[in-house]
C-alpha cells in the first residue's frame, strides 16, 4: 500500500470515528454538569424476553460470575418492548479508573461489564454470542493496528 | 482458501486467508456459487467508510451451497442452494422480531464503533468494514453465515443462479425503499439511479401499483437497459433539468414518492457537485448528498423521500427548510432484507421480477479487482460484475 493511501485510509478512519467520539465526549462533558457521574450511571439495556423470564438469580453467566459485585435492575419495558436489565458496580471506583487512558488500556472496569451485559443480551435473545471470524487479518498496517484496537474495545465502549 | 481482500484506498487484492469455522451452533459454512459487486463496495473501497483494515475480505451480496452445519440450525443442511441476506439478524432481538433486521441488536461484533458513529450500532452486515460488524465478506471460495436460519434462504428449484443472487441484496433493498416509501395505486415515483438498486426500486414501485415510474440517471447504457428490462420512463439529467422535467411530467406536482438509490458518491453537472466533491476530499463533509437535495426539491408537497442509498456520515447544505415547509417524510434506512426474501424468490421464480439481466460480466476470483476497477468507472456497459470462485 503506497504511503498516500495509508495516509487517506487513517485520515478516514480518523476522521470518522473522531467525529463520533467527539460528539459523545462533549454529550458527556454537558450532561456531567446537571447529571449523576457516568460512573454511578446503570448501565442498561432492554431484552426482548417478558420480565418472568429474567431473575436477578438465574442472570447469564457472563453477569452471574460478578456475583455480589453489581447491583441488579430488571422491570418491564413499556410498549411490549420486552425487559429492562440495568447493572452497576456496587464498589465505587476512583476517577483514574475511567480515564481516557485506562479506557485505551482496557482498564476501565466498567467496559468488562458493559461487554458481560452485552454478552447476557445475546444469550438471553439469541441463545449464543456471535463471535468475528478469526483472525481478523492476516496482516496488519499502522491504520489497521487502530482498527485493531478500536475493536478489541468496541464491546467494552459505546454508549451503552 | 483465495478471498478478495481491501488492501488500502482503491486498492484490492486477491491473497491466501484461512477457511472460516463454525463459530457457534447456529452458524453454516457456504461455498461461494456466485457473489456479484455493489455499489456501496465502492464507498469502502475508495476509503469514504471509516474502520477498515488491510486484509479484510470484502463482498456481501451472495449465493453458495451449504457445506458445513452448526449443531443448533434446524432449516438447513449440506447441500442447501440458498441466497443470503447481506445483513446478519439473530431472529430474536425486537429489531428482527418486528421485521428491522438491519437494526439488530445482536450481530453487530464491535457496537461501540456503531455507537460513537451513529448514537447506536447497526446489525452486522459481511464484509463492510469493523464499524458495520467486523464479519468476512463473501468474495471469497467459503464464507461463514451467523444465525443461518434466519439469513439463508433456500432457493426454489427453477430459478437460477444469476437470477437469485440479486435477491440477496439488491432487490430487497430496492424493494424496500418502495414499500417502507409508503408507495400505493396511483403514485408517481421518482428513482434517482438506475443501478441494480434503482432499477429494482423502480421495479418495485411498479408491483406496487405506482402510476408512473421515473428513473434518473446519466449513463445511456444504465437508462436503456432500465427502458427496457423495468419498463419505466427514464431523464438523462446531463441533457434537461431534472426538476423541471418532472414537473412538467406531473401536472406542476412532483413526484408524490421519490427514491435516492444512488449514496455518498453522486454525481452531477452543476456548480453543486463541484462544491460537494470539494467538501468531501477536504473532509469538511463525508458525503455528497446531490441526488438527496434534487429529490427533496423535485417532491411534491407532503410526499415521501426515502434515502436508499449509503451515507456514512454527515453532509452539508442539507436543504432541511424544504423537509419542514413542504411537510415532507423523510427515511432512510439500511436493508431489511429478511422481511422480503421469501417473497421475492416466489416472484422472480413466478415470472414478475426479472433480475438476470444486471449481470452485465461474468468473472472469476483472481479478476475480481479488475472488475471492481471496471464497476468503479463504469466501462464496457458494467451494471454489476458477477464473480465466480468456482470459475
Amino acid at each position: 500500500m503506497s504511503t498516500t493511501h495509508t495516509k487517506k485510509a487513517l485520515w478516514t478512519a480518523a476522521a470518522g470515528l473522531a467525529a463520533g467520539g467527539a460528539a459523545a465526549v462533549a454529550q458527556r462533558s454537558r450532561a456531567r454538569r446537571t447529571a449523576p457521574a457516568d460512573t454511578d450511571r446503570w448501565l442498561a439495556v432492554t431484552v426482548n424476553r417478558g420480565p418472568g423470564d429474567i431473575q436477578p438469580d438465574k442472570l447469564p453467566a457472563p453477569l452471574q460470575e460478578y456475583g455480589e459485585r453489581i447491583e441488579t435492575r430488571i422491570r418491564p419495558a413499556p410498549g411490549d418492548r420486552g425487559t429492562e436489565l440495568a447493572v452497576r458496580l456496587k464498589e465505587p471506583q476512583p476517577e483514574a479508573a475511567h480515564s481516557v487512558t485506562a479506557r485505551i488500556a482496557g482498564d476501565d472496569p466498567r467496559q468488562d461489564l458493559r461487554r458481560a451485559l452485552r454478552e447476557a443480551k445475546s444469550l438471553l435473545e439469541a441463545g449464543e454470542v456471535m463471535r468475528p471470524d478469526t483472525p481478523p487479518t492476516t496482516h496488519d498496517t499502522p491504520g489497521g493496528k487502530l482498527v485493531g484496537l478500536l475493536s478489541r474495545r468496541a464491546s467494552g465502549e459505546g454508549v451503552l | 482458501m483465495k478471498a478478495l481482500c481491501w488492501e488500502g484506498v482503491n486498492k484490492l487484492s486477491v491473497e491466501q486467508v484461512p477457511d472460516p469455522e463454525l463459530r457457534g451452533d447456529q452458524d453454516v459454512i457456504v461455498r461461494l456459487v456466485a457473489g456479484t459487486t455493489c455499489g456501496s463496495d465502492l464507498h469502502l473501497i475508495g476509503g469514504y467508510i471509516p474502520a477498515m483494515r488491510a486484509g479484510d475480505v470484502i463482498g456481501h451480496e451472495f449465493l453458495g451451497e451449504v457445506v458445513e452445519v452448526g449443531s443448533a440450525v434446524r432449516k438447513h443442511k449440506v447441500g442447501d442452494r440458498v441466497v443470503v441476506c447481506s445483513f446478519v439478524g439473530c431472529g430474536r432481538c425486537w429489531y428482527c422480531a418486528n421485521d428491522l433486521w438491519s437494526l439488530c441488536d445482536n450481530t453487530n461484533t464491535n457496537p461501540g464503533i456503531g455507537e460513537a458513529m451513529f448514537g447506536a450500532a447497526t446489525g452486522g452486515i459481511f464484509g463492510y468494514s469493523h464499524a458495520m460488524g467486523g464479519l468476512r465478506g463473501s468474495h471469497a471460495e467459503y464464507v461463514r453465515v451467523p444465525f443461518a436460519d434466519y439469513g439463508a434462504f433456500k432457493v426454489p428449484e427453477g430459478v437460477d443462479d444469476t437470477s437469485a443472487l440479486f435477491v440477496s441484496d439488491s432487490v430487497p433493498t430496492g424493494w424496500m425503499g418502495a414499500d417502507l416509501a409508503g408507495v400505493k395505486p396511483g403514485d408517481v415515483v421518482a428513482v434517482w439511479g438506475c443501478g441494480a438498486v434503482g432499477q429494482m426500486a423502480a421495479r418495485a414501485a411498479m408491483l406496487l401499483g405506482a402510476e408512473r415510474v421515473i428513473s434518473i440517471d446519466r449513463l445511456p447504457e444504465r437508462l436503456e437497459m432500465t427502458e427496457r428490462h423495468i419498463g419505466s420512463e427514464v431523464i438523462d439529467y446531463t441533457a434537461t433539468d431534472v426538476e423541471a422535467e418532472l414537473r412538467e411530467r406531473t401536472g406542476g406536482r412532483g413526484p408524490d414518492v421519490c427514491i435516492e438509490a444512488v449514496g455518498m458518491e453522486a454525481h452531477g453537472d452543476t456548480p453543486m457537485h463541484v462544491y460537494d466533491q470539494v467538501k468531501q476530499q477536504l473532509r469538511l463533509q463525508t458525503d455528497r448528498p446531490t441526488a438527496v437535495r434534487q429529490a427533496i426539491r423535485a417532491c411534491r408537497k407532503g410526499g415521501t423521500v426515502f434515502v436508499l442509498g449509503v451515507f456514512g456520515g454527515a453532509v452539508d447544505k442539507f436543504p432541511l427548510g424544504a423537509v419542514v415547509n413542504k411537510g415532507l417524510t423523510l427515511r432512510g434506512a439500511q436493508m431489511h432484507g429478511q422481511r422480503y426474501i421469501p417473497m421475492l424468490l416466489d416472484r422472480v421464480a413466478a415470472g414478475e421480477l426479472g433480475t438476470s439481466h444486471l449481470a452485465t460480466h461474468s468473472v472469476s476470483l483472481d479478476e475480481a479487482p479488475r472488475a471492481y476497477e471496471m464497476f468503479k468507472k463504469k466501462t464496457d456497459g458494467c451494471v454489476r460484475a458477477v464473480i465466480r470462485p468456482g470459475g
